[in-house]
Order: C-alpha cells, then sequence, then structure tokens
C-alpha cells in the first residue's frame, strides 16, 4: 500500500432492513488492497447503525438534511473538513446528490473529490423523464407517466391498465390493482414524498438488477448483472447471484456508453413472458448490495475513489459469475453515552 | 439438442444457469440424461441407455424423456437451432 492515508467520507450508514448503500460501500473500501483509507461517516439521524461500527467507521458527523438547502450543507462539510481534512465525500441517497453535485466546484476548491454524476445526467435519468430517456437512448422502458392529482386516475385507462405500479419520485413503488387503491395509495406517497406520483405500467417478469461505474467519457470501468433471488415486502432484494447474462450487460455498456455516465449506478430491470428486458429504474448511485462487487472481483467503491482521485483505472475485464450474496441483520449493543455524544453534539 | 456450454450440473444433480441466475434439483434419471445430452448422444442412444440401465420401456421412456427437455427448453438450458 501506499504511504498516504486517504480520509473518505460516506453517507447512507442506515444499514436497516432497507438499507442505505453507505455501510457496503465502506466495507468494500476496507477490503482495497492499494489504498490505506480512514472512513468518516456522514449521519442525518443519531440511530444509524453505522455510527455505532467502529470497527468500519472512524468517527462520524451529523449533516443537515437535504430539505435544508446547499449552503447549510457546505458549511458543515467546512467544519468537518476542517476537522478531518477529507479527501474525497462518497454520497449514497438520491436525495442528496442534486446538493452534492451543486456542490462539486466548492468543494473542488477545498481539496475534496467527488465522482458524481453530471446535473444533465441526474436530470434526465429521473423516474418523471424515464420514457423521454428510454426514446433518446433506444432503450426499452415500461410506459410511465407523472401525475399531479387525484382527479387524473379515472383517465389512467386511456393509457394504461391495471395492474400499475405508483412510485414516490425519489422512493417506494406499490403494485396498485384498481382505480379505488390508486387514490390511497396517491395520497400516501403524495405525502411522504410529493408531487408528482409517477404512474408506470406494471410488468410481470423475473427482477434483475446490473451495477457498474463509468469514467465520465464514455468508458466502462466495471459492469456486472445480479438475479434477485429472495425479495423483502418493500421490493430489496435480501439474497442475490451474479449471473452473466449477455442482454443485461449489453444493455448497462449501451447506458454507460451513450450517457457517458460518470460515477457507479443501478439499473432495475424485469424480463418479460417473452424474454424481453425493459429498464424499470436508473438509480445514480451504488446500490446497497455494492459489497458484491468486492465478491465478484470488480471492487467498484475502489475504483470510484480512484477515479474521483484523479489515478488512473483499469477497466475490469472480467467478473466471477454465480457468487451470491445473502443479507443479514443483529443487534449491536451500544452505550447511551455514545448515543447522547452524537444527539447533542452532532458527532462521534 | 444440445446443452449449452455454460450449464454446469453437480454430481447430485444441481443444475445452476449462469445466464438466468435460475437452479434446479433433477433426480438420477435426469442426471443420466442431461450428461447424455450433453455428450451430445442422439435420442436412439439415449433411449437404449437409460431403457437399459432404469429397466424401462420405449413408450415410457419416450414420454418421460419428452417432458424432461421441455422443461430444459422452457429454462433455457438447451440451445435453440438459431444458437440462442
Amino acid at each position: 500500500m501506499g504511504n498516504k492515508t486517504y480520509t473518505i467520507a460516506v453517507t447512507g450508514l442506515n444499514a436497516i432492513d432497507s438499507p442505505g448503500p453507505g455501510i457496503a460501500v465502506i466495507r468494500c473500501l476496507r477490503e482495497s488492497t492499494t489504498m490505506d483509507i480512514r472512513i468518516i461517516g456522514l449521519a442525518y439521524e443519531s440511530l444509524e447503525p453505522g455510527i455505532y461500527m467502529h470497527n468500519l467507521v472512524d468517527k462520524t458527523y451529523q449533516i443537515p438534511y437535504p430539505g435544508a438547502g446547499a449552503e447549510s450543507l457546505l458549511s458543515r462539510l467546512e467544519y468537518i473538513h476542517q476537522k478531518e481534512n477529507l479527501d474525497v465525500i462518497i454520497p449514497n441517497f438520491d436525495a442528496e446528490l442534486f446538493p452534492f453535485i451543486k456542490l462539486e466546484p466548492k468543494l473542488k476548491k477545498m481539496g475534496i473529490s467527488t465522482f458524481l454524476p453530471t446535473e444533465t445526467q441526474f436530470e434526465e435519468r429521473h423516474k418523471i423523464n424515464l420514457p423521454e430517456f428510454g426514446r433518446k437512448y433506444n432503450i426499452p422502458v415500461p410506459h410511465s407517466k407523472a401525475i399531479y392529482s387525484v382527479a387524473e386516475i379515472p383517465g389512467l385507462i386511456n393509457e394504461f391498465s391495471y395492474p400499475m405500479v405508483a412510485k414516490g419520485k425519489y422512493y417506494d413503488a406499490e403494485i396498485v390493482q384498481s382505480p379505488e387503491q390508486m387514490f390511497t395509495c396517491f395520497n400516501k406517497i403524495n405525502t411522504k414524498w410529493g408531487l408528482p406520483v409517477i404512474i408506470q405500467q406494471f410488468i410481470k417478469g423475473a427482477e434483475y438488477n446490473s451495477t457498474g461505474l463509468g469514467d465520465g467519457k464514455g468508458n466502462i470501468i466495471s459492469a456486472f448483472p445480479m438475479r434477485k433471488q429472495y425479495i423483502t415486502d418493500k421490493g430489496k432484494a435480501w439474497g442475490g447471484i451474479s449471473i452473466d447474462d449477455e442482454e443485461i450487460l449489453k444493455l448497462t455498456h449501451h447506458f454507460i456508453h451513450s450517457t457517458k455516465w460518470r460515477g457507479g449506478f443501478e439499473l432495475e430491470l424485469i424480463k418479460d413472458f417473452s424474454n424481453s428486458f425493459y429498464l424499470l429504474e436508473i438509480n445514480p448511485r451504488m446500490p446497497a448490495w455494492i459489497y458484491l462487487s468486492v465478491g465478484v472481483g470488480q471492487n467498484i467503491p475502489e475504483a470510484l475513489v480512484k477515479l474521483a482521485l484523479s489515478k488512473k483505472v483499469e477497466p475490469f475485464k472480467t467478473f466471477k459469475v454465480g457468487k451470491m450474496f445473502v443479507r443479514y441483520s443483529y443487534e449491536l449493543i451500544v452505550d447511551v453515552d455514545e448515543f447522547h455524544k452524537i444527539s447533542t453534539n452532532g458527532e462521534l | 439438442m444440445k446443452i449449452k456450454q455454460s450449464i454446469a450440473i453437480s454430481e447430485s444433480g444441481y443444475i445452476f444457469n449462469p445466464s438466468t441466475g435460475e437452479s434446479f434439483s433433477i433426480n438420477q434419471t435426469g442426471v443420466e440424461i442431461f450428461n447424455l445430452l450433453k455428450e451430445e448422444k442422439t435420442f436412439e442412444e439415449i433411449s437404449s441407455i437409460v431403457i437399459k440401465k432404469f429397466n424401462t420401456d420405449k413408450d415410457t421412456f419416450e414420454k418421460d424423456y419428452n417432458d424432461f427437455t421441455g422443461l430444459l427448453k422452457q429454462h433455457q438450458i438447451v440451445e435453440l437451432e438459431n444458437g440462442k
């Protein structure tokens, strides 16, 4: 390993039953064989489990919610940087990516690197813009539409057939069987995530994902597909296996190449009864199952950090097929003093 | 009928399809037929080997063989004529 220890700040420490990707990203970074690293956790809530995982996270600071605005986030990051001398920040939530993208030039001036999608990439892959994205890049997507009022629900049958999928703009997806159920679901999603609610035609089939890393110039640094083997009631993969489906790989390579994607990502796909793939969603950050990337031999977080630091990264050429992950949860025993410290001082 | 080259089978009859991520378990007769198909034996060759080994008749074998290979096709374990 080199002499320098890189200080990397990571968000998404909520390793709960529907986890944020932070802890998985940190586990990958801890397995780096080429870099010495120190991990700074960035948390929103004082009960995010990663705060208390001292074997993985060296120190944690609370940061303001994205709703507080970019300036408020910047001022907190300035304070953290002063104390920790950050080299790289890896944001892992969809909702926080926009402020981090906006702050990228200012962070760079401070000496903090990121490796995020551009604002255009971030916007055009948004759920609301997915049909347009599919047309532009010639990628099959299910028919979808953003609705802003319950008054639009009766008219949906002119374009869609039930069941449909109702989605929040950042999170949540529910399969809806009838107009009555759609009214309830619309209000639930609106209360939690705001408008619009995105309606997508439901496609029956097997769920697949792929993850990867683009260098922002159209080159593929990493890409591999995964099939969900066990899905939770929230639609999250509890178990999955790496596969070598040529169609998914082709689609993933096409996505990176044609969009010149910069950074990590996850593609959510479904294969229908005629074996055709549809792109359901593009997550503009690494997935919670990113630790599988170490299992298949493509440590994506490590490669992302190197790209952020403008180091040369050789594209991965192969990956191991048939590597599985099975997620688990367990209880950490925490001294109440630690909880008090993070709750009152905002750091631990 | 040709078993896809990438398909692996364990001694106990566990099949893993690396393209789709699906896995299956088959019985000893299935393993025998699967391995003979992998060796690219013809229907007649397989028929004669299996009937002798498992002490069955031609009609029963043919019915079971068609059911079995139908499942292999359904789960994309065999190559179709266009090579896919």
